[in-house]
């Protein structure tokens, strides 16, 4: 069973963030592999331990997101492939779709994972777009995989604790709801292997993607609080006392 | 400018996002000259045809078929394309739910068109629309607009708006339309099975006044018995965001949050948790907000009430000795 897993580098999770227009800058901060897609990338290492076949880390982006595709292929996926584009944030999400799809077309795969959101852009978007442009089923926010004879029995989850399991042919696409796993970490000898494991570079030109934005970021800006907030400072014993003070006899919830 | 609500319901049962969604038509129509129509799906769904009807909507389209009983993805999309194909509306607006991120977007691609989700809010300027969104897990809100051709499709974020402000029909009932859709079982490629929930939990924290909620802050399970104080000296049920839970170091019942449980307490007390969208959409209602986080741009203090910037290790002792003594 060959998979494709889509991973997006974003901007580490304490990382102090600088708007710059519509977007933010991206110098003098560190950046990580989508926390959502790590549980993606897991799932697919397990059902190649399952299943056998190989997995393909994909990653769209600028030269960084090879850091992130070597992560991958450290932890055990196969090969990898470089969408490489600088102007990625520009994208909406169905241009970025239908860059990853044409990348897709030309693989031979059995199952394309995508996580759940990303913690950047949070269009949450990508894995059902690709489905609808490689005309593939697809089915969201999974919590259990199983494979057999040759179709897929899933664990879907639905909103305030319920679930639903469904039957869904191969190939297929797949959203990965996170904590499906424990995802591992990458060991010394799979850094090792990972330095002669192969990254294919492509290009949005080389796929002969041209891509019309059906949308458009005008700015990012921090929101305006909808509410007043009253700081309480001083050390932690004088804050602790002002706040069951507050809760006690302004609020009165205590 | 025609606006088409495509509502939602499972087995007969709204989603009341829906109406949420219904009063953001109600305001985006308000503040320019638009129609909205809200659209029903599913099978034997004619009655809660009947009851959007009552509501301020010019009609209520009716999509129903025999394949459209139990949701898929591939039929909703199949059916919803040709009613918009035929209604021709400028915008559709959803709830953003996990069933519309699980079918939306298909829809709206398969119609070459785009879709912005989880919108907070919108503005009207100079005639243009402007639908608000957050990023960055809440730390920054973004203005976008469409570029491309009508359809545009949006969906908004629970809590959004407030569906006790939904206007009724002035003059009693709108029409109900029924539409009809051609959707063939061969094109439904995934099967839906049984519905279920995972063992009951013993923890019903909706009912809980008050709760205290731990985040990634906490850094490790052996520390949440700090927080476990703060509770216990409070008389609080223990709480988490998503990310805790996902490590296993609280039940799943105990998360709040899209994903999780939504609570609307007297007190909520957030420590160590940033305020990413998905969880404060599970906890925004709640009536008092309290955060202690030791980074003062953390989304949370948007919707806190009191706030603390500082370390909660140093906050959870010192609030826990000082609720004893309060007690006391």
């Amino acid at each position: 069973m060959n998979i494709l897993v889509c991973i997006k580098q974003v901007p580490a999770k304490d990382a102090p963030l600088a708007i710059a227009g519509n977007w933010i800058k991206e110098s003098d901060i560190g950046f990580e592999m989508n926390e959502p897609d790590s549980y993606a990338l897991e799932e697919a290492l397990r059902l190649k331990e399952k299943h056998g076949g190989e997995v393909i880390a994909l990653s769209l982006g600028p030269e960084r997101v090879k850091q992130t595709i070597k992560e991958a292929l450290a932890k055990g996926a196969d090969r990898g492939i470089h969408i490489a584009d600088d102007n990625f944030a520009q994208l909406d999400p169905l241009g970025t779709a239908k860059v990853i799809a044409a990348a897709i077309a030309g693989q031979k795969v059995d199952l394309v994972l995508t996580g759940l959101q990303s913690d950047d852009h949070g269009f949450g978007q990508t894995g059902v777009l690709l489905a609808a442009l490689l005309n593939l089923p697809h089915a969201t926010l999974i919590m259990q995989i199983d494979v057999q004879d040759g179709k897929m029995k899933l664990k879907r989850e639905l909103e305030a604790g319920w679930f639903q399991w469904i039957e869904c042919p191969l190939p297929a696409v797949l959203t990965i709801q996170s904590g499906i796993n424990k995802v591992r970490y990458a060991t010394l000898k799979g850094i090792m292997a990972a330095k002669k494991k192969e990254i294919a570079a492509l290009t949005r030109e080389a796929l002969g993607v041209t891509v019309e934005p059906t949308q458009k970021i005008e700015k990012i800006y921090v929101p305006t609080k909808t509410k007043k907030t009253e700081f309480l400072t001083g050390t932690p014993k004088e804050a602790a006392a002002k706040l069951v003070e507050k809760l006690k006899f302004e609020a009165r919830v205590i | 400018m025609k606006i088409l609500v495509i509502a939602e319901q499972r087995q007969g049962k709204w989603n009341n996002s829906s109406f949420e969604t219904l009063v953001a038509a109600q305001q985006i129509a308000s503040a320019g000259s638009a129609t909205v129509s809200a659209l029903v799906i599913g099978k034997g769904v004619a009655v809660l045809a009947g009851e959007l009807a009552s509501k301020n909507v010019a009609e209520v389209l009716l999509v129903e078929h025999d394949l459209l009983d139990a949701y898929t993805p591939d039929g909703y999309c199949a059916a919803l394309k040709q009613v918009i194909e035929s209604a021709k509306p400028d915008l559709v607006l959803f709830p953003h739910t996990y069933q519309v991120r699980d079918f939306a977007p298909k829809l709206a691609a398969m119609l070459g068109k785009g879709m912005v989700g989880d919108c907070v809010g919108f503005r009207s300027e100079g005639g243009k629309l402007i639908f608000v969104r957050q990023m960055f897990q809440g730390k920054t809100a973004a203005d976008v607009t469409f570029t491309g051709a009508v359809p545009w499709f949006v969906s908004f974020q629970s809590g959004a708006f407030r569906a006790d402000q939904l206007a009724a029909h002035p003059n009693g009932k709108a029409p109900v339309n029924a539409v009809s859709v051609n959707v063939n079982a061969a094109d439904i490629r995934t099967k839906p099975l049984e519905l279920f929930k995972e063992a009951k939990s013993a923890v019903d924290l909706t009912q809980a006044p008050l709760i205290v909620a731990i985040g990634r802050g906490i850094k490790a399970p052996e520390n949440i018995a700090q927080a476990e104080a703060v509770a216990k000296a409070m008389g609080a049920e223990l709480a988490a965001s998503r990310p805790i839970c996902d490590e296993g170091w609280l039940p799943m019942e105990r998360q709040i949050g899209s994903s999780g449980q939504t609570v609307a307490p007297k007190l909520y007390l957030a420590l160590g948790i940033s305020g990413a969208i998905q969880h404060v959409v599970g906890m925004k209602g709640a009536r008092t907000i309290v955060a202690v986080n030791k980074d003062q741009n953390a989304p949370i203090f948007e919707i806190a009430d009191y706030g603390i910037v500082a370390d909660i290790f140093e906050i959870m002792p010192a609030l826990t000795e000082e609720l004893q003594k309060a007690k006391g």
